[in-house]
C-alpha cells in the first residue's frame, strides 16, 4: 500500500481536528474494508486516523424505545450484547452472520454504514428500524443516509458516532449469503412497528432501499403468503458475476417471505 | 502520533517483550514474519479471505494481514509459535490436529488452530455445525474440512478438561 501518516487520537475532538487539518485523511475503524482497499492501492489516504482509542464511540445503551449502539461497536460485540439480544434479536443475529469470526472481531457498525457497501447487511436494518445516524455534527435519518453506490449523506470529515435504532414489536432478517464472502446476494429486513411494517432490501440494487409494495401488502396481512404475493421488478437490480437481476428479484421474494415467517 | 516513514514499536509477543521498526503501512503479519522472524503465521491471499494469518491480539482472533503493525503497539499478540510448552509438548488443539490428521499440506493450519482456540473458548457448546460456521474465515484447499472439524471438536474437549 502507499505511504500514509498514522494517528491515534485519544478523543473525538482530536480525531476531528486531525481529519480537518489533513490533506486527504481517512478515519480508520475496524479496517476490514479500508485496509484491503489500501492494499489493492484503490485507496491512498494521506493520513489514517485510527478511532480505536476513542472511548466516546463505544458502548450499547437502552434509551427506552431506542437502542443506541456506539459506532465503534464491533459486529461481535453487537452479536453478543445481552441488551441487543434481548431487545433486538434480529439485529444481533444479523451482526453474528456478517463475514466471518475474525472480521466480526474487528469490523464495526459505524465503519460498515459509512462505507455503504451495496451488499452490506447493516443498511437494511437501519432502514427497517427507522434508525438515526448520529454524527459529530447532526442526526441523519437512515432514509436520507444511504444515497447511492458506496455513497452516504456524510460530509467530508464528518464522523458517525452512534446509531439509534427504534425497537419494533417484531423483526427478522433473512439473507442469501454469497458463499465465499458472506456478503448478502440479497438480504431482507422486516420490522413491524406500531405505525406499520418496514421492509428494506440490501444486496440487490445500487444501495439498500425500502420496498413499499411489501410494506403495503404486509400492513394488509402480515403473513408469508402476502409477502410471496408481491411482484418484484427486475428493473434497477444488479447483474454481476454472482447473480442476475432476475435471480436477485426472485431472492427478494423468497427472503421477504422467510423473514415474515421468522417474525 | 505520526509513524511515517518508520518508527519503533514495542509489544508483547508470545509472552516476551519485543521491539522492532515498522512503517505505518507495515501489516502486522509482515512485522511478525519479516521483523520478528515468526514465520509460522502464513500469508495465503491478498484479499483478507483465507485466514492463514490469524493470530490473537489481546486474546481476540484477528487476520494479521488486515491489521497494521502499529495497531498492535503496546498490546499482546499470540501466534502459533506461542502455543506449545517450553518442553515442546503441544497445545491440546495442536495435538488434536495431529491426532485427527486435520491437515494435508499444513499451510492453513496455523490460522485454523488460532481460530479454533478462540472458538473453543466461547461459552456455547460446540457442534460440528457450529465448528463449520466458526471456521468460515479459514480456507483449506486440501482436506474438505472433515478432519479439521473432528480435530477442533476433540481439541475443544481437551481444552475444557
Amino acid at each position: 500500500m502507499y505511504r500514509f501518516t498514522y494517528h491515534q487520537p485519544a478523543d473525538l475532538d482530536e480525531a476531528i481536528q486531525i481529519a480537518s487539518s489533513s490533506e486527504d485523511g481517512s478515519y480508520l475503524a475496524g479496517g476490514m474494508t479500508l485496509i484491503p482497499t489500501m492494499k489493492f492501492r484503490l485507496a491512498s489516504p494521506s493520513d489514517l486516523i485510527d478511532l480505536g482509542a476513542v472511548e466516546a464511540l463505544r458502548g450499547i445503551a437502552d434509551e427506552g424505545g431506542h437502542l443506541r449502539i456506539g459506532a465503534a461497536s464491533t459486529h461481535a460485540e453487537v452479536a453478543a450484547s445481552a441488551l441487543v439480544t434481548e431487545r433486538l434479536p434480529a439485529l444481533a443475529g444479523l451482526a453474528g452472520r456478517i463475514g466471518d469470526p475474525a472480521v466480526r472481531n474487528r469490523g464495526t457498525i459505524g465503519g460498515s454504514i459509512a462505507n455503504a457497501d451495496p451488499a452490506a447487511d447493516y443498511p437494511a436494518a437501519l432502514l427497517a428500524l427507522d434508525a438515526e445516524v448520529v454524527t459529530n455534527r447532526r442526526s441523519i435519518a437512515a432514509a436520507d443516509f444511504f444515497t447511492g453506490f458506496f455513497s452516504t449523506a456524510l460530509d467530508l470529515g464528518e464522523l458517525v458516532t452512534a446509531i439509534r435504532f427504534a425497537v419494533p414489536a417484531q423483526a427478522a432478517y433473512q439473507k442469501a449469503p454469497n458463499p465465499a464472502s458472506r456478503f448478502a446476494l440479497v438480504g431482507v429486513f422486516v420490522a413491524r412497528h406500531a405505525d406499520g411494517t418496514r421492509v428494506a432490501v440490501t444486496g440487490a440494487g445500487q444501495f439498500a432501499t425500502r420496498y413499499p409494495a411489501f410494506e403495503a401488502a404486509l400492513d394488509a396481512s402480515f403473513t408469508p403468503a402476502a409477502a410471496a404475493g408481491v411482484t418484484v421488478e427486475e428493473a434497477g437490480l444488479m447483474t454481476d458475476l454472482h447473480a442476475s437481476a432476475a435471480y436477485r428479484a426472485h431472492l427478494i421474494s423468497i427472503m421477504a417471505k422467510r423473514a415474515v415467517a421468522a417474525c | 502520533m505520526a509513524t511515517d516513514p518508520s518508527a519503533s514499536i514495542a509489544l508483547r509477543v508470545n509472552g516476551k517483550d519485543v521491539e522492532g521498526r515498522a512503517e505505518a503501512r507495515t501489516l502486522l503479519v509482515d512485522f511478525l514474519r519479516d521483523t520478528l522472524r515468526l514465520t509460522g503465521t502464513h500469508i495465503g491471499c491478498d484479499t483478507s479471505q483465507c485466514g492463514a494469518c490469524v493470530v490473537h491480539l489481546d486474546g481476540v482472533a484477528v487476520k494479521s494481514c488486515t491489521v497494521l503493525a502499529v495497531q498492535a503497539a503496546d498490546r499482546e499478540v499470540r501466534t502459533i509459535e506461542g502455543l506449545a510448552d517450553a518442553d515442546g509438548s503441544l497445545h491440546p488443539m495442536q495435538e488434536a490436529f495431529r491426532q485427527h490428521h486435520g491437515l494435508q499440506c499444513g499451510f492453513c493450519t496455523p490460522g485454523m488452530v488460532m481460530t479454533a482456540i478462540e472458538l473453543a473458548q466461547s461459552a456455547e457448546p460446540l457442534t460440528p455445525e457450529r465448528v463449520r460456521e466458526g471456521l468460515e474465515g479459514n480456507i483449506c484447499r486440501c482436506t474438505g474440512y472433515h478432519n479439521i472439524v473432528q480435530a477442533v471438536l476433540a481439541g475443544a474437549a481437551a481444552m475444557r478438561q
